[in-house]
């Protein structure tokens, strides 16, 4: 490397430096260390293998494709199979068996409420929470106040077809008008109509509320669809106003505002997007949350 | 007043406009004239806000071109006195300063951000200081502002000093440390308003691009120049490694950010590579930015701090050449180990990995040249804490460029992709590596810079050492434990076939972990601070000769 008058030894180590000098910086000619070209020539054989093995060069109009002909394409088709395989037999149970049936069968059941788990955690929750608990305008699903009904077929038929999802067999029911925006109450009616419905829901009310005024204005308006007693109507997607069950609030200011802009929350058609057995699954999950009746 | 030196007055007869004092100036004026037509035609505000940026920066750069010629001397400074090189600090100061700034404000962005991670709230519903906003700000504050003004700041004084002379030119240093420093302001003024191209590490638009560009191929040119006037009849192993940084980071700039304006008028570009390509070109300019920014880059400052600190020859010569070209071969074929298990197809992904592991050793080679330097100084690391932030540096750089190869293995890959783990290897390579080796080249340079006998206190070094290496431990253990979980907790099957949790329920999981890095995040921001202050009461102290009594009995008492 360099010539014997540049000879210099490094007094520590023994070793003859290059002999050249940098800003007081000198280089010692240490030899490769062993190891470390070892482990260097072990990855490159064990790349070179890896090379024949799976799909690695590029050729003119393809690759080599490996000595095990491995795609990853191929991998993950083969891992939705087994997993399917192992589903199988209890998905085709599942299928075949009516609602009744499952509810009988504790296995069956486990594998229902097992799979609309999953679902629900990736489809459902980020609307109703991972629990169920709901948020304002998207319902708890925890309690036994259902706007589209509590039976297991209504909760299947809800995820299936959606509210005013425009599917062909969506609920609809009657959404609320906007009474305040198109004139039909005045803002002044709206506060008592307010008032009215914390009433009937045990609430305390407002001074200035009339409840002669509040109950006629109640009756000619929002009976229709709520009862004349505030109980709802699940045909209609009427919620019931006298529990403690509030899908958009219970303060006033969020009843008048009901009131007058109207409400109709959307939820999705699930069918298509999940298959039947999901959805059946689903509803089971669902229902079994606690107020499915 | 400067008329009275004889030299100095514009009514020399002798003295001439030099090429760089005439193209800074036709360039000022012709971008300053650019900027305003821009600003004045341009829909959008934050273009305009740029383009005025641009228009004002340009009018300040040909005002202080004209006021400098005309108060110079005839002459350009010498390039030696008495026969020492006159080196030219100027510049690298003012590299060293900013990058304490810059760091300063990286750091504290990723402190947010973090918190942001684990309490949502903190993002306070404004747009501006969103998680998708700053972290861009965060991640090119910390890697092109803070490292990148390291990188310029210990170019520009290794490649003197080891080759024994000056700097070339006289404005072009300067073009090249205020240039990059106001793309850094633009680049970061465009993420918080919302301006960027959506490349990761590759963010700024296209008009940022072509200034950086410009700037680049200058610090190229004065790099280069410089290293050809060299007296020493060698290049130092460490200007090799400056220049593959500098020539690579180039061609990745120009490969990655080739775009389409929509006009000259919008801030939008296009693109020109298309979908998997593009993803494949991103990750070949993001992994060599960490190859060639990050990592050939700070072995530059290693190969010159290091053996300079520790007062030791550089353990091995044929070592560094080998693993230097071993290095910059394999490192080009690594990028898409980042795309494991994507549309990218599987022979792409094969070269990508294999390239990576083929990696470990060339990469070994430079912590070993680095560790084995200390053969015979081991003792200084007890007395001399910046010499353990450098040596702690270069063990994190090994831990890193193991945990990097293993990762990059596609089983492997499997779990680790997407999740914390790839935050928490990052911040290994990020704190522990960039991160010490640039706190230790600058606790090095500003007493040899400002000509100052030695740092004002070496207790505050080994305060910010210990500090941010607590917070360096929190960091990524915090976060090889949440990315492990992730992963597992992804993958897992319950006995019936179905998922086991669900993604929010993955989520919830993370928040002790990411509580915990946030910690990691303060005390590393902390002991950058302590620095700081020590760096400034280092500049404040009388220089070197004035004090020489006094600092003989500091040193003694040390």
């Amino acid at each position: 490397m360099s010539t014997p008058q540049h000879q210099e030894v490094d007094a520590h180590t023994g070793t003859a430096t290059t002999g050249h000098e940098w800003d007081g910086i000198r280089e010692l000619n240490t030899p490769l260390p062993k190891w470390w070209l070892y482990i260097l020539y072990a990855t490159i054989v064990w790349s070179f293998g890896y090379f024949i093995v799976y799909p690695s060069w590029p050729l003119l109009a393809s690759h080599t494709p490996g000595v095990l002909g491995w795609t990853s394409r191929g991998a993950v088709t083969a891992d939705l199979q087994s997993l399917q395989v192992q589903r199988a037999p209890m998905l085709s149970a599942l299928d075949a068996a009516s609602f009744t049936d499952i509810a009988k069968d504790e296995k069956l059941r486990g594998f229902a409420i097992a799979q609309g788990r999953a679902a629900f955690g990736d489809n459902c929750a980020p609307c109703h929470g991972s629990g169920g608990g709901g948020s304002p305008s998207f319902p708890n699903l925890n309690d036994d106040d259902w706007l589209w009904g509590a039976t297991v077929e209504d909760i299947r038929q809800t995820i299936a077809y959606g509210v005013r999802s425009g599917h062909e067999q969506t609920r609809v029911g009657a959404p609320m008008p906007a009474f305040g925006q198109t004139g039909m109450l005045k803002p002044a009616e709206i506060s008592q109509v307010s008032d009215h419905v914390r009433a009937m829901a045990g609430l305390p009310t407002e001074k200035g509320y009339d409840a002669a005024l509040g109950e006629k204005l109640f009756s000619e308006q929002c009976s229709s669809c709520h009862g004349d007693t505030g109980k709802g109507n699940i045909e209609l997607g009427a919620p019931n106003l006298t529990d403690k069950i509030w899908l958009f609030g219970s303060d006033k200011a969020s009843i008048a505002d009901g009131v007058n802009r109207g409400r109709g929350s959307i939820m999705p058609a699930w069918t298509g997007r999940l298959d039947d057995t999901t959805i059946k699954a689903l509803a089971i999950y669902v229902h079994g949350l606690g107020g499915g009746k | 007043m400067a008329h009275t030196a004889g030299v100095a007055g514009p009514m020399n007869p002798l003295k001439r406009m030099s090429a760089g004092e005439m193209t800074l100036i036709i360039a000022g004026v012709a971008l300053f004239f650019l900027s305003i037509l821009i600003a004045a035609k341009t829909y959008s505000a934050p273009f305009a806000f740029h383009a005025i940026l641009f228009a004002a920066a340009s009018a300040a750069t040909v005002v202080a071109v004209v006021n400098r010629y005309y108060y110079r001397p005839a002459e350009a400074p010498p390039a030696e006195i008495d026969g020492k090189p006159n080196y030219n600090y100027g510049p690298i100061k003012f590299a060293t300063l900013i990058s304490l700034f810059w760091g300063i404000a990286g750091f504290l962005v990723g402190l947010i951000i973090a918190l942001q991670l684990a309490f949502p709230a903190v993002n306070f519903d404004l747009p501006w200081i969103s998680f998708g906003r700053l972290r861009p700000l965060h991640t090119s504050a910390v890697i092109f502002a803070f490292g990148g003004n390291v990188l310029l700041g210990t170019a520009f004084y290794v490649v003197q000093r080891t080759c024994r002379v000056r700097l070339a030119g006289e404005l072009a240093p300067w073009f090249v440390i205020l240039g990059y420093n106001f793309f850094i302001v633009i680049a970061g003024t465009g993420y918080l308003l919302g301006i960027t191209q959506g490349k990761e590490y590759a963010e700024p638009e296209w008009y940022a691009d072509l200034f950086l560009t410009v700037v680049w191929v200058t610090f190229f040119l004065v790099f280069l120049i410089t290293l050809t006037r060299r007296k020493e009849p060698h290049i130092y192993v460490a200007n090799w490694f400056y220049i593959a940084f500098i020539v690579t980071i180039a061609v990745l700039h120009i490969g990655n950010n080739a775009a389409i304006p929509v006009s000259l008028y919008s801030p939008k570009s296009y693109i020109v590579w298309a979908g998997v390509q593009d993803a494949m070109m991103q990750w070949w300019y993001g992994h060599n930015a960490v190859g060639f920014f990050l990592t050939a880059g700070f072995l530059a400052i290693m190969y010159y701090f290091v053996p300079k600190r520790a007062e030791r020859p550089v353990y091995s010569y044929r070592l560094s050449i080998i693993h230097f070209w071993a290095l910059i071969f394999l490192y080009m074929w690594a990028g898409p180990h980042h795309l494991h298990y994507t549309a990218l197809p599987d022979w792409t992904q094969t070269l990508g990995m294999t390239f990576s592991i083929m990696l470990w050793m060339p990469s070994w080679g430079g912590m070993i040249n680095g560790l084995m330097t200390l053969s015979g100084a081991w003792d200084k690391l007890r007395t001399d804490p910046v010499l353990r932030m450098l040596v702690v540096s270069i063990a994190f750089y090994g831990m890193s460029t193991f945990e990097g190869p293993l990762m990059s293995i596609k089983v492997v890959n499997s779990l680790s992709h997407y999740t914390d783990w790839t935050i928490g290897h990052v911040h290994s390579g990020a704190l522990g590596w960039v991160g010490y080796v640039s706190f230790g080249a600058i606790y090095c340079l500003v007493p040899w810079l400002w000509n100052r006998p030695q740092l004002y206190s070496l207790r505050l070094v080994n305060w910010h050492f210990w500090v941010s290496t607590i917070g360096i431990v929190l960091y990524i253990t915090s976060m090889w434990v949440a990315g492990i979980l992730q992963g597992l907790m992804w993958r897992a099957y319950n006995t019936l076939g179905f998922l086991e949790y669900s993604f929010i329920e993955t989520v919830e999981a993370m928040h002790p972990f990411y509580v915990i890095r946030a910690l990691g995040g303060a005390l590393f921001l902390a002991g950058a601070l302590i620095m700081c202050w020590n760096i400034y009461r280092t500049i404040v102290m009388p220089a070197a000769e004035e004090r020489t009594a006094v600092g003989g009995a500091l040193a003694a008492a040390e």
